[in-house]
């Protein structure tokens, strides 16, 4: 079979496939095909079915209708083993792997080398390291999984796959959890995959990647394929309106700050982590109301301590924080949040919602003993669920009611979510900790619009990202962390993007005006 | 069309199945029941049993006379309130395990007040109900602050209370040199004395018999009072919120030690008042075969009303009736009352492995968030 002029065989078909969920039409009438050796990206919003549309080629659900085929032969039934066993592998975005097994273990898991009634590590080690060589898959098979870092455990993942004979490999959303250097080395990876005839299924939202790295790419919008293209004809902002439907901006249109008093100053900060290293060390820097202040970073880099030590949560070592003139260096985080401080957590499913929980009691989570909200200890169920509704109209947020569980939203709608109720009370100072993060490219447009706008009412805004791109488009001034320091703090605009990768590499200052130059 | 949001509850399809789909899980724990009668019902008929006539004989025995109903409730009473106790802890994201131990704490708290005061009923019913809420509390809050303050589980350390509690009770009961809490008129040295009338809790009639005590008032307010606290207070908020996801509780300000001690506090205070209620009710003294394990069947209580208030005064009348009910069974079919300790085993497993009833009674699979039963009940 030949397929747009090019003599590749079609490794997986999908024809008019449909998956409904109750309310929604996940998959419509949704047909694609993969070539051998190439790259398929698919790009969509959050909720735009991406997600779905893979879990059905690997067998997780089942189809309504719809046929998939499998190098030309029928795929019938639906279950993960009949789909590893036609050759297809999928890397999850969240990794499903056994910390305190060791790579090997975890990769012969469920397909198990026996000799003599035991376990043959030895062997499966052996062909870990071969498929590690040929793939260009550095990893220690003996190592514990609870000792890598994640760009390593993905390498584990896809390791996975291919020691199952997969050639068909799905990746779902493998950059979201990478720094930038670990993402170019997935690409790195992609490509020596595809040059030995491996075919891969990307799915992501970041536009660059897909320019990059795919050698056609279908748009998924509304469980529909709104558009097939490929990298030569398109270009970012194409792909983008393509996604939402309509033209979005990829920067942030905003005014000159108007920086006033400041409302937070760090003196000399230092902050322990769990494991009661250093993880924040000497730091200062002040936020003032009107401007937003950026700290650039590669993850792991003391960030999440300092916010959770501004917000209380953590406690410093010495050093103060002063929040609109008041020590709170020690105080716990309802007086902090009390005097006017709003929170956006990293890890939005772990800190910043509660999964199970109605959008009524997530849209009061810090603020349902205060009035209106509960009178004494009694709650009022009214006045919270009207408020989850004045939250959800206000912010677009795209649920069927207040009541369900938040854990029905997708990821861009529960952080739009978020940042209404943190919004939604009288504000000093906003910290927004990788306030975009696996979100889609409309919500992330509104997002950074409602920080602005805060910012434009008087509100200090405090914003960490290890997006680059992100902490340029909103900041004002910019500071660099690396290793518990901030290593630089410049007006926006001072300092080239490179220049400020090479910060945030341990470059000196000085050094990165030179190199530059 | 498919994601545009806002809109209401899409068209379903129409019908019983629509309904079955959509309202069915709430059923599990009743499906549940009624798959283990039946298992119970071929395992009677294996051994030789008339199963039919053993279940009249069940149900005569539990609710067929009003004798019989006035004891189901007496019997019920304690597992309800402990089961309560059990499921403001699962609530709260602890597994209190120790109710057997808070309720005999209870007790004796109730018991000491009843045998030292002299009061009028007006105060001293109220006051060994109080005194057998804050013997279980205190027992309970040792195992709270040790799980807040050093992490240490609660599940061992409220084991461990138990037996402490067990042994203590019965040192108190059986010494006599120095006489301590036994009664020096009986000579089996087995009992404490027996309460005053003035805390005796006042009968209700039913029918001829005047066995129903005011305990069961208690529960029925108590199971109220706990789904109130739990749903509509701040306080039942910060318990579910630090039980469900102890991260975001204090991402939210709410201090998550705090909230530990509460919860296993409020848990103990409950199960110490179905110790009080049974002194005060029943048995009007604490004896060494008191009424051990009704801590540990009201955990059993708790997961089959997925620690819902509302549904353990269901599942708690229900322990109380197999009980109750047991011995007329015994007589009418000659079976063991065993056979209903194993009706109360499956109802356990077919509880706690309920992909088996949701597998015979098509039952749509669980939802994201649906997952933990123990913790996690149909409020959320």
């Amino acid at each position: 079979m030949t397929q747009n002029g090019q003599d590749r065989p079609v490794v997986l078909e999908a024809r008019g496939i449909t998956k409904r969920f109750p309310g929604v039409v996940a998959n419509d009438n949704v047909s694609l095909k993969l070539l051998q050796g190439e790259v398929l990206a698919l790009l969509g919003e959050n909720g735009a079915g991406k997600s779905t549309l893979m879990n059905i080629l690997y067998g997780l659900y089942g189809q309504d209708e719809g046929e998939i085929f499998v190098n030309g032969a029928p795929l019938r039934v639906s279950s993960p083993h009949e789909s590893i066993q036609r050759g297809i592998g999928m890397v999850h975005q969240h990794f499903q792997l056994v910390p305190v097994m060791t790579v090997t273990e975890n990769v012969i898991l469920g397909n198990e080398v026996m000799r003599r009634g035991l376990l043959d590590r030895r062997q499966a080690g052996q062909r870990i390291r071969e498929i590690s060589q040929q793939y260009g898959l550095p990893v220690d098979p003996e190592a514990l999984i609870a000792d890598l870092d994640v760009g390593a455990q993905q390498r584990v993942e896809i390791i996975k796959a291919l020691y199952r004979n997969a050639d068909i490999l799905i990746l779902d959303e493998p950059t979201a959890v990478l720094t930038p250097q670990e993402a170019d080395d997935l690409v790195r990876v992609m490509r020596t995959l595809t040059a030995q005839g491996k075919s891969l299924i990307f799915i992501t939202h970041k536009l660059r990647e897909v320019l990059e790295v795919a050698d056609r790419i279908m748009v998924l919008r509304g469980g529909r394929v709104v558009g097939e293209t490929t990298p030569a004809e398109a270009t970012e902002a194409s792909l983008a309106s393509l996604m939402v439907g309509r033209t979005v901006l990829l920067r942030v249109d905003k005014e000159v700050a108007r920086p006033g008093a400041p409302v937070l100053e760090v003196r000399n900060l230092q902050v322990r982590d769990d494991r009661q290293l250093m993880a924040v060390n000497d730091v200062s820097f002040e936020v003032h109301a009107g401007e937003i202040l950026g700290i650039a970073g590669v993850q792991g880099n003391g960030q999440t301590e300092l916010v959770q030590a501004v917000n209380g949560l953590r406690s410093a070592v010495a050093g103060s924080i002063r929040i609109a003139g008041q020590d709170v260096t020690l105080a716990s985080s309802r007086t902090v949040s009390e005097l006017g401080v709003a929170h956006i957590p990293e890890d939005r499913q772990r800190d910043g919602i509660i999964a199970s929980y109605p959008l009524t009691d997530n849209g009061v989570l810090e603020y349902y003993y205060r009035e209106p909200f509960a009178r004494g200890i009694v709650r009022n169920e009214q006045e919270v669920t009207k408020h989850a509704q004045d939250l959800v109209t206000r912010f677009d947020v795209r649920t069927p009611g207040v009541h369900v569980a938040a854990s029905s939203l997708s990821g861009g709608n529960q952080q739009k979510f978020i940042v209404a109720r943190e919004f939604s009370h009288p504000l000093k100072l906003l910290i927004a900790a990788q306030p975009t993060r696996g979100i889609d490219v409309g919500s992330i447009e509104f997002i950074h619009n409602q920080i602005v706008h805060k910012r434009d009412e008087g509100v200090a805004v405090l914003v960490v990202s290890a997006e680059l791109d992100e902490i340029l488009a909103l900041s004002d001034r910019i500071a660099v962390m690396y290793h518990g320091r901030i290593v630089a703090i410049v007006n926006n605009g001072d300092l080239s993007r490179a220049q400020l990768g090479l910060l945030m590499a341990g470059v000196s200052l000085k050094e990165a005006m030179v190199l530059q130059q | 069309m498919a994601v545009e949001g806002r809109t209401p509850e899409p068209a379903q399809p129409a019908g019983f199945r629509a309904f079955w789909a959509r309202y069915s899980p709430l059923f599990v724990p009743i499906l549940a029941v009624i798959t283990a009668l039946i298992v119970g019902a071929v395992i009677i008929g294996i051994t030789g049993g008339d199963w039919l006539a053993a279940y009249i004989g069940l149900w005569q025995g539990a609710f067929g006379s009003p004798r019989a109903l006035a004891n189901t409730v007496i019997r019920s009473t304690p597992y309800i309130i402990c089961g309560l106790a059990v499921a403001l802890a699962f609530k709260s994201g602890l597994f209190n395990i120790g109710a057997e131990g808070q309720l005999y704490a209870g007790a004796m708290c109730a018991v000491v007040i009843g045998t030292t005061l002299k009061l009028p009923p007006i105060l001293h019913i109220p006051m060994g109900i109080v005194a057998g809420a804050v013997g279980g509390a205190a027992w309970a809050a040792i195992a709270g602050i040790l799980k807040a303050r050093t992490g240490a589980h609660e599940v061992i350390n409220t084991i461990m209370l138990n037996y402490i509690a067990l042994r203590l009770t019965d040192w108190l009961i059986r010494s006599r040199q120095p006489l301590l809490l036994g009664d020096p008129l009986d000579t089996s040295s087995s009992r404490t004395p027996f309460i005053a009338e003035s805390m005796r809790l006042p009968n209700i009639r039913l029918g001829e018999t005047t066995a129903l005590h005011a305990g069961i008032l208690m529960a029925i307010i108590l199971v109220f009072l706990v789904a109130w606290f739990l749903n509509r207070t701040t306080i039942g908020f910060e318990l579910r919120t630090s039980g469900t996801n102890p991260n975001a509780a204090k991402y939210a300000g709410i201090s998550v030690p705090k909230t530990i001690v509460l919860a296993m506090v409020l848990s103990g205070s409950l199960a110490g008042l179905a110790g009080a209620g049974e002194v005060m009710g029943v048995r009007y003294a604490v004896s060494t075969d008191f009424i051990s394990g009704v801590g540990f069947d009201a955990i059993a209580v708790a997961l089959l009303a997925r620690s819902n208030p509302i549904g353990i005064l269901f599942s708690g009348l229900l322990w109380g009736a197999l009980l109750t009910g047991a011995r007329l069974m015994q007589v009418r079919a000659g079976i063991s009352i065993d056979v209903i300790r194993i009706i109360q085993a499956l109802i356990i497993m077919f509880i706690a492995a309920d992909q088996i009833v949701r597998w015979m009674y098509r039952i749509p699979q669980r939802k994201p968030g649906e997952e933990v039963l123990i913790s996690k009940g149909w409020g959320g």
